[in-house]
């Protein structure tokens, strides 16, 4: 007798229950389909969202496959394309601009397995299409904002101080002021030191007469300056993609100092990167308090002196048209929590600190606001010309009183922990923009994506089989097993990757091809042995379980060997590769189980029961 | 069916000094077909853009040269791309005065007045410093590899093994990527790729051969260190020819059918299997058995320590 114990076959058997179960959602395939999202950012609840949008397709005889709330967001699939775009018409003429309404594919799967939260792997650019932008932010030109803006401060600060100086020159990664009179260095040196504590400022005096003071900034600073830079950036774009409203976007870091963007199915290069491209800086003004900001919306007069804004809620709010600081001065900000009650830190540079102080000290206790404006570059046509205008969008996203005098520091109170986090999230993007620009760029036509769907299953289907002929030809009864075991591994690869939201490319594919070439090895190794058994004259049970013992050591040491270099290509990767990395990775261990644990089940359970078997079929 | 009714009796370990002087030869030549010749290495390394195209019907690439050369693009690579109507257009990179998107557009209008139903089907611009900072990753990628390799390899074995096996892997990618110098084909991210893969997969083959001198040295007391590596190979060249059968019908399948975007992978995955078997059986085995492994090495005896038992 030579049965597998019964705790392994059940756990292999259980195993793979799940592993049908888990990669169920793939069967189905996808369909075309929209993605509502709500542009004010409130998300959509309940089934009572999807009625207003059936009904208004209803009146106009479409009908969605399925329409569902998934993430807050809106999911109606449709039979075909055409259906998909005109239905995409009608919710946009319906509902007036309110809605984010982005064109996606969206799973065939019914209803219950939704409903279990099963996901089917989703699609990467390469075979769905869609755009994907690698942006570096220039952190060496962020640092050199610093120091032009140090260097105009530095100016400022000695003509207070009436302090002659022959210039105030930047240089690379320096400021150098030349003193007409080497008697007022230790003056200057505190005036500067008053601007900015933290720079490292060196004294020289002149054997022809003056003196020199070189600051420089401190590593600390360069370094807080620069990853400042990139999380604004990472902030800044991330905001744009959500308001696009494209399913599964994403915006993540990529290495020291790039940031990748995803974005499926979009296929509008130019006008993406156009509202990727947006600028944001922001305004702190007084909130005017002797008019009627109700009153000034309801006639569209803003009275002398003020301008109307709208805050996040919608409510109208009057500003004065005095300007106390501008985006530029803010260095940084950030939100935290105070004895449980969250608040956000902002900082300035020297001169709005200067200006904090003279607003504060003479409207203590009046409200002050923040104003975020984003400028956007539109074509407008203008007599028939085509000509770029900047469009700004202006909102008030905090109304806050001083409750204090204060200069380059401070602290904005009486937020939710959500608040505080968005708000400081605004501020930075609003600050000074570290230059950025593209350095990689790819668009991915939806036709070839399809192309390439098509492609790389057709050359998995026939190298699959291909392969299953071979090895039932080979190894008949015994290959038929490995053929099974082979499937058992597809499907547990595939439960995995879905378990894991990776996303499929075309790479990818190519893993799990290769994975299907190398995974019979460990059966062959296996079989091999088997038969060498066989030769020896050892009696068949014997020889299967020797079979399997002996090989064990190879498939080990082989199988480890390979995932070195998965897992190495995985930490190196970008992008598609990243994908290959992870299903080879994923894949050698599928294939160790399903190999060593499932191949022993199959063959316990049809040879194992046996008393006496004459010959092998292997 | 059996391909090999009994154990074979090839004596692979005699000939392995003329394969060192063939593996040199190859190396070499790799070496030199990339000296002279160059690998036509893909926008993902060098920057510049590609544009691929799709033609309503076929494709005539002199007017299609011509219309760029007009529309200002004199350094211009124009090729059939998997079918007669489908083209790859490839420029250098571009310069800061014009955006990707203008150069996009400026090509898509070229296209179009070689034929009216031309469609853009993938653009990828890439800038020069991504490109550069792939090769040096890449680089590393295969350097971290062999070494780790290398480490494991002596661990689970010993050193003399880890170095043979080293050796044979080192071989591999020299072999594949002077096919694709000779050849021509487009060195891109995916046989990059490729590469590290059958960096893997030579080792693979390695070990199976190693496992399998280790399993006989014990055995084999009376032989020479040189009849146990030959009998190691026989015994496992059973294996060796149908695993490689089998990876290579998935790996021709994907080159055969996996569309243009699969080719330069799945080629170099056939040549690298096929650099694989050879330098596994040869070289490995080879290096380890001229470094003068033998029974001392592997005999299970030299692991018992009992230092650790002292109290």
């Amino acid at each position: 007798m030579n049965r597998y114990p019964l705790w392994k076959s059940l756990l292999f058997a259980g195993v793979m229950v799940l592993a049908l179960f888990l990669a169920l959602p793939n069967v189905f395939g996808s369909a075309p389909a929209l993605q509502l999202s709500r542009k004010d950012g409130e998300l959509f609840k309940g089934d009572g969202a999807v009625q207003q949008f059936t009904d208004v397709l209803a009146r106009e005889h479409v009908t969605a496959d399925a329409s569902f709330v998934e993430n807050g967001r809106v999911v109606m699939r449709f039979a075909d394309v055409p259906t998909q775009l005109k239905a995409r018409d009608l919710i946009e003429s319906s509902a007036q601009g309110t809605y984010a309404i982005a064109t996606t594919f969206a799973s065939r799967a019914p209803g219950w397995v939704r409903a279990v939260g099963l996901k089917p792997m989703s699609l990467g650019l390469d075979l769905r299409g869609g755009i994907y932008l690698v942006y570096e932010v220039d952190v060496d030109g962020a640092v050199k904002q610093v120091l032009a803006r140090l260097e105009r401060d530095y100016r400022t600060a000695l003509r207070e101080k009436k302090i002659q100086y022959e210039s105030v020159e930047g240089g690379p990664g320096v400021v150098t002021v030349t003193l007409k009179d080497a008697a007022r260095l230790e003056d200057a040196k505190s005036a500067l030191t008053a601007v900015d504590r933290d720079v490292t400022l060196v004294t020289e005096t002149r054997p022809e007469g003056g003196a020199q003071l070189r600051a420089s900034l401190s590593d600390a600073q360069v370094k807080e300056r620069q990853s400042f830079a990139i999380q604004q950036n990472i902030t800044a774009l991330s905001n744009r993609v959500n308001s696009l409203g494209v399913s599964e976007a994403s915006v993540q870091r990529q290495g020291a100092n790039r940031i990748a963007v995803q974005l499926p199915g979009v296929q509008d290069a130019s006008e993406v990167i156009r509202l990727l491209g947006k600028t944001a800086t922001l305004e702190f003004r007084l909130v005017d308090q002797a008019n009627n900001a109700l009153e000034a919306q309801q006639t569209g007069h803003a009275p002398l002196g003020t301008k109307l804004y709208k805050q996040r809620s919608g409510a109208p709010v009057l500003l004065k048209r005095e300007i106390i600081v501008t985006g530029e001065q803010l260095t940084n900000a950030s939100s935290s929590n105070q004895q449980g009650e969250p608040q956000v830190t902002v900082n300035l540079d020297a001169r709005g600190g200067d200006e904090m102080l003279r607003t504060t000290r003479e409207n203590l206790g009046k409200p002050m606001a923040v104003v975020f404006i984003e400028r956007e570059r539109q074509l407008r046509e203008v007599d028939g010309q085509k000509v770029a205008v900047d469009v700004n969008k202006e909102e008030v996203i905090s109304v806050a009183t001083i409750n204090g005098v204060f200069s380059n520091t401070f602290q904005i109170t009486g937020l939710t922990s959500h608040e505080g986090l968005e708000l400081a999230k605004l501020l930075r993007a609003g600050a000074l923009a570290a230059p950025v620009y593209i350095v990689e760029q790819r668009l991915i036509g939806p036709s070839l994506g399809q192309d390439n769907i098509d492609k790389g299953v057709r050359a998995l289907v026939i190298g699959s089989v291909a392969l299953f002929v071979f090895m039932a030809l080979y190894y008949s009864a015994f290959g038929l097993v490995a053929n099974l075991v082979l499937v058992c591994n597809v499907v547990l690869l595939t439960a995995c990757l879905s378990l894991f939201g990776a996303a499929l490319t075309l790479p990818g594919i190519a893993g799990i091809m290769l994975t299907v070439g190398m995974a019979v090895d460990a059966n062959i190794l296996i079989y091999e042995r088997i038969r060498e058994e066989v030769r020896h004259g050892i009696s068949p049970h014997a020889a299967i379980k020797a079979g399997f013992e002996k090989a064990l050591s190879a498939i080990a040491d082989a199988n480890v060997t390979t995932l070195i270099a998965g897992v190495v290509l995985f930490l190196f990767g970008t992008g598609p590769i990243k994908g290959f990395a992870v299903v080879l990775s994923v894949g050698i261990l599928t294939t160790l189980f399903t190999a060593l644990m499932g191949s022993r089940t199959v063959i316990g359970l049809v040879w194992g029961r046996r008393a006496a078997i004459k010959r092998l079929p292997v | 069916m059996e391909f090999f009714h009994s154990v074979p009796k090839f004596r692979f370990m005699a000939v392995r000094r003329i394969c060192y002087i063939i593996s040199a030869v190859v190396i070499l030549g790799s070496l030199a077909a990339e000296g002279y010749h160059g690998l036509n290495l893909a926008v993902d390394f060098t920057g510049g853009v590609v544009i691929e195209a799709n033609y309503a019907g076929t494709a005539n690439l002199d007017a299609t040269r011509e219309a760029l050369h007009k529309a200002g693009y004199a350094d211009v690579q124009v090729q059939n791309f998997g079918s007669s109507k489908d083209v790859l257009v490839r420029l250098p990179p571009i310069g800061d005065k014009e955006s990707a998107n203008a150069v996009t557009a400026k090509i898509e209008a070229a296209l179009k007045t070689v034929d009216a139903g031309a469609q853009i089907r993938r653009t990828e611009i890439v800038g020069p410093q991504v490109g550069k900072e792939l090769v040096g990753k890449g680089i590393s990628a295969m350097a971290i590899t062999i070494v780790l390799i290398l480490l494991y390899i002596a661990f689970r074995f010993r050193w003399k093994f880890g170095v043979g096996a080293v050796l044979a892997t080192l071989h591999d990618p020299f072999v594949v990527v002077g096919v694709f110098a000779l050849t021509g084909m487009q060195f891109d991210l995916s046989v990059l790729a490729a590469v590290l893969a059958v960096i893997g997969y030579s080792i693979n083959e390695t070990v199976v051969v190693f496992d399998r001198v280790r399993e006989l040295f014990p055995v084999m007391r009376t032989s020479t260190p040189l009849e146990v590596f030959d009998r190691a190979i026989n015994e496992t060249l059973s294996r060796t020819v149908i695993t490689k059968v089998a990876t290579l019908i998935v790996v021709v399948a994907l080159y055969l059918f996996g569309g243009e975007a699969l080719r330069g992978f799945g080629l170099a995955l056939i040549v690298g299997i096929l650099a694989v078997t050879y330098s596994s059986m040869f070289v490995a085995s080879g290096v380890a058995l001229d470094l003068g492994s033998s029974h001392r090495d592997l005999m299970p005896s030299q692991r018992a320590t009992p230092v650790d038992d002292l109290p």
